[in-house]
């Protein structure tokens, strides 16, 4: 890691009217790094972007390139080029001058524009496309020269707005194993928005989560998995099983938790600890349960449950089941193993559950 | 832009339909500015039932209007009697008139009779007079001295004269220069080399015109308003404004002023002569005729009109015209075919120069 | 063929499809074709001296070359003509802009209406308008030298410049809309990411807005030509003396010299012009007029 962060931000807001549509972010980024921010809609990724692109003014703050104050300095003197949401390719322009674009304007010779726009077309697999007609491509083809045209400036920073939004879900699956491979070959730094959680974890070096304008929790895509910083978080990322619960007592780091329909759990609590009869969330996710049939193939566990099998969602790798708590009646969702042992549940059979008091996240109520 | 164009023809298909449904008891009439006040219309509707609609003209449009339609259109027109046979020789666009639908006794005789000689063509009488007056100068008295035509194109006046770009304006610069056009009208080649000096002398004049006004009411109002000092200009234009101030004078010029007579005359295809008579007969009785020259400004060929006229406009038609000047009125004779080529070449020369 | 097209079965299968057509095909055959037919029969007879007999030929072109002023006034025409649709492409670029970029609901409305009202009265009002502004009695004049920019009024009027404002004024709404309408089109982003590459204001405007708005750039400048190479009031009264405009003459033929061949002629040779100057505009900006048409 170099000494100097290729994206720096110190306490960069964003408001319309009273709304604060970024607010008071600080965070920076090493080089070389694919960092994608992740939230739902109208969280304010793109004024994020935005404002690091130059086209939106901070209200407060600083926003350093490679240690460069980008405090008035425009878009078109800013080292970070964008791939717009709907891409933007110039409809004018066949896809070789799309791509030699920014290269005229910084006034290259010709011949090293021909050779940059070749071998950048060949980098993104579409050697020799220079004279097509944009609307001559397809939708995954289209994406990769709007890439291309921002990467052929060689940028400290490509941003990236929801660039596989407009892709079908097998095309986007496709692009998203294209761009990681791409963003390796050539080290650029990434920074990507997205909605889509896993395109976040596939992707990324680096996440931050980000809600209502700011970032609830910023690291690795396991540490968001696994250690979920807030309810948000936990609940955004990965499939999850949620329960608003009481407190009933305390056990080491570890709270014994009554759901409020009535399902005994017992789960790790982030942050302020509770004392009894405090609110909490509960999060548990599907693979975190194990199924048994035996009591004895669920020793390791800390609590179990005897539940019922309600119905059976298969989807291939992802399938899971849906169980019902026999006491509380309580619904809960599991993962099925890989190896296809509980492949033939049926509705009605009685399986038995088990959870370790770590894969079970809790949180203070708000 | 192509629908618009579209649209437009079921509206003028509308308009059209709209004119077929003309009744029997309308008047279509082609005429000038002032000459069917409205009072006299609401009158002759009242005693008759027959509507007027009225179409606002000049000489050269009426004569283009009818020869357009082929003399349909219009029941009733109002050309210059100097006007009307060349038109009729080359586009047949009127019909004579029935003298024994005309009362005239109406009329005073010289007039009627002069008139009647000036539109004979092929033995037929084609016109019978309205209105008469003359073109001359307006000037004014406190800023400026003229007292003819060529006056206007003094130095001293640059920029502040005005005049129409128009055949008037050729023939009164040509008495002005000492020549009689009218003596030329037959033998178009001396026309046409006193047309070419008469031109030579408006081009050289140009610089001093503010514009060739085509607007009378934009004229007289720079007239009032001082941006103008003078024009060649209607005798009835220069006495209403006479009235307002008067220090604005109509002048005859010495010269002579152009003597016109505004006619009635019957178009080709008009659909109701009946009502043209009417209207005839009933516009010339002395009290409706007083009227009328009222609302022109200008004399009607009415006998006995001039008995029942405005005192005050007697009074300056008197100070403008002693028997003297009178005397030297120029007045139009019938125009030959073919001469508004000669003098349109001129005036597109004026017009061209800088 | 010729026999097959004309079976009484045939002709019955094809005859919905004619009546389809009737309208469109009467009014281009009843409309266009044959008045223009009728113009060019016209056109090519001669007047005599003495105002009576024509004879065929091609008398009535000739002296349009013969006659400097003519071709002159005709050739003055053209070359104001474009000037003015270009003043009123500059003039309305903006406008568009701000209609089509930036103006919002309530705002927008707004502006649209203020590019209507000239519209509504009719053009000669209009022009009076401009003359009792202009004029050197007028109010601008006076203004003027009320706030010591001149110590005499000026004259305003018929000067070549009074004519181009008065054309300018009257063509900026048939320009106005077609640019706002493909303005309306253009992506922002595509701007901003022009920007972002590096672009500035000029290279942007260059190769990204205006390559966009070439089809309403070429429509609203056809209309704007066509209309102000057939505009008559403006020129007339606000250049006066000295307008020299060419329809001035095509109206003086036909009205006051009652040479309607002539006039003729010289409406076709205006038509033959606006067509020629289109076409030329069209060829070299890499248009087709259907296309500019469609997109605006
Ligand atoms: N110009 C503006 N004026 C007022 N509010 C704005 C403006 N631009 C954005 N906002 C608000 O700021 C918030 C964040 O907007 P932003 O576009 O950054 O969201 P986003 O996270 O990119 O959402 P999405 O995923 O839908 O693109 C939104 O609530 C939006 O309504
Ligand atoms: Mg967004």
């Amino acid at each position: 890691m170099s000494a100097i962060p290729d994206l720096e931000l110190a306490g960069v807001s964003k408001h319309y009217d009273a709304f604060s549509a970024v607010n008071d972010l600080s965070f920076s980024i090493a080089p070389g790094s694919f960092f994608s921010i992740l939230g739902p809609s109208g969280c304010g990724k793109t004024t994020l972007l935005r404002m690091i692109a130059g086209f939106i003014e901070p209200d407060q703050g600083d926003i350093r390139i490679r240690g460069q104050a980008m405090q008035g300095v425009a878009p078109n003197r800013r080292p970070a080029t964008m791939v717009f949401q709907h891409l933007a390719l110039f409809p004018m322009m066949s896809v070789g001058e799309n791509i030699a674009y920014g290269l005229k304007r910084r006034g290259e010779p010709a011949a090293e524009i021909r050779r940059k726009v070749s071998a950048m077309l060949e980098q993104v697999g579409l050697p020799g496309a220079e004279y097509k007609p944009v609307s001559a491509l397809s939708g995954g083809q289209k994406q990769r020269v709007a890439i291309a045209r921002s990467l052929v400036l060689e940028p400290t920073l490509l941003l990236l707005d929801e660039p596989l939004g407009a892709l079908d879900l097998k095309l986007r699956e496709h692009m998203k194993i294209e761009l990681k491979q791409l963003q390796h070959a050539i080290g650029t730094t990434f920074i990507y928005i997205t909605h889509d959680q896993s395109e976040a974890l596939v992707l990324s070096d680096t996440v931050a989560v980000m809600n209502q304008g700011r970032f609830e929790q910023f690291g690795t895509p396991q540490s968001l998995y696994y250690q979920p910083a807030s309810a948000f978080v936990a609940g955004f990322v990965g499939a999850n099983n949620r329960y608003t619960a009481r407190v009933n007592a305390l056990r080491g780091d570890a709270a014994e938790c009554v759901t409020d329909g009535g399902l005994p759990l017992i789960g790790r609590i982030v942050g302020t600890p509770p004392r009894p009869g405090d609110a909490v969330e509960l999060f548990v996710r599907p693979e975190a349960i194990s199924l048994a049939h035996e009591p004895a193939d669920l020793a390791h566990c800390d609590l179990t449950i005897e539940a019922e099998v309600d119905s059976l969602l298969f989807d291939g790798a992802n399938s899971s089941v849906l169980l019902v708590d026999k006491a509380s009646r309580t619904p809960l969702r599991a993962a099925l193993p890989q190896n296809g042992r509980f492949a033939h549940l049926c509705p009605g059979e009685s399986v038995r559950l088990g959870l370790q008091v770590n894969q079970v996240w809790g949180y203070p109520a708000r | 832009m192509k629908r618009t164009g579209l649209r437009c023809i079921p509206l003028m298909l509308a308009f059209a339909a709209g004119h077929t449904l003309a009744a029997d008891n309308t008047l279509r009439l082609l005429t000038w500015a002032d000459y069917a006040p409205k009072d006299v219309i609401e009158q002759f509707k009242k005693e008759t039932g027959i509507t007027v609609e009225v179409t606002l003209s000049n000489n050269e449009e009426m004569i283009s209007k009818l020869r357009a339609t082929g003399g349909s259109g219009y029941d009733l027109v109002q050309p210059s009697q100097d006007r009307i046979v060349s038109a009729q020789k080359e586009f047949r666009i009127y019909k004579p008139l029935d003298l024994s639908k005309v009362d005239r006794k109406l009329f005073i005789p010289s007039m009627l009779s002069a008139t009647e000689k000036i539109t004979t063509f092929d033995g037929k009488v084609y016109g019978l007079p309205y209105v008469w007056g003359t073109d001359g100068l307006v000037v004014n008295t406190k800023a400026a001295q003229i007292a003819d035509y060529t006056d206007l194109c003094n130095p001293a006046y640059a920029g502040k004269v005005s005049m129409r770009l128009k055949r008037p304006t050729l023939m009164a610069f040509a008495f002005a220069l000492g020549e009689n056009p009218f003596k030329l009208y037959s033998n178009p080649q001396q026309y046409g080399s006193l047309m070419n000096k008469v031109g030579d002398k408006l081009i050289a004049c140009k610089k001093n015109v503010k514009y060739f006004f085509e607007n009378k009411e934009q004229m007289l109002g720079d007239l009032r308003n001082g941006a103008l000092v003078g024009a060649m200009m209607w005798d009835s234009g220069g006495w209403k404004l006479n009235s307002e101030n008067p220090t604005l004078k109509f002048v005859a010029p010495k010269s002579g002023a152009m003597g016109w007579v505004d006619t009635y005359a019957l178009p080709a295809r008009g659909k109701n002569d009946t009502a043209a008579y009417k209207w005839i007969n009933f516009t010339m009785r002395p009290e409706i005729a007083a009227k009328i020259a009222k609302s022109v400004g200008n004399f009607s060929a009415s006998q006995g009109a001039d008995k029942l006229a405005d005192p005050k406009l007697k009074a300056q038609f008197a100070a403008s015209f002693p028997p003297a000047v009178m005397q030297k009125i120029n007045w139009y004779p019938a125009v030959p075919a073919g001469l508004e080529e000669i003098e349109g070449r001129v005036l597109d020369r004026v017009k061209a120069a800088s | 063929m010729i026999r097959l097209l004309l079976t009484p079965t045939r002709l019955g299968r094809l005859l919905p499809l004619w009546l389809l057509l009737a309208p469109a095909l009467i009014w281009l055959v009843g409309l266009i074709l044959l008045p223009h037919l009728d113009l060019l029969w016209l056109s090519l007879q001669t007047r005599g001296d003495g105002g009576g007999d024509y004879t065929f030929g091609a008398g009535n072109y000739l002296t349009f070359f013969d006659e400097p002023l003519y071709w002159r006034t005709f050739a003055r025409t053209a070359v104001m003509s474009l000037i003015a649709t270009a003043l009123t492409l500059v003039t309305a670029f903006p406008i568009a802009w701000y209609l089509a970029k930036i103006a919002q609901g309530r705002l927008r409305q707004l502006l649209f209406v203020l590019c209507l009202l000239p519209f509504w009265v009719s053009e000669m009002v209009r022009t009076f308008g401009w003359i009792l502004l202009l004029q050197s009695n007028g109010v601008i004049p006076h203004l003027l030298q009320r706030f010591g920019f001149t110590d005499q009024p000026v004259e305003l009027l018929y000067h070549d410049a009074t004519i181009l404002l008065g054309l300018v004024y009257s063509s900026l709404l048939f320009m106005v809309i077609p640019l706002a309408n493909t303005l309306d089109t253009l992506d922002d982003s595509l701007v901003e990411a022009a920007y972002n590459l590096g672009g500035n204001g000029v290279s942007i405007l260059r190769d990204i807005v205006l390559p966009h708005a070439a089809p309403g750039i070429a429509a609203g400048t056809i209309v704007v030509f066509m209309l102000t190479l057939g505009n008559y009031l403006s020129p007339v009264l606000l250049g006066g003396k000295n307008s020299l405009w060419f329809t001035e003459q095509i109206y003086n033929q036909f009205i006051t010299r009652f040479n309607w061949q002539q006039g003729a002629a010289f409406g076709f040779l205006l038509l033959i012009l606006s067509t020629l100057l289109v076409w030329a505009g069209l060829k070299l900006t890499g248009q087709s007029f259907g296309e500019a048409m469609r997109k605006s």
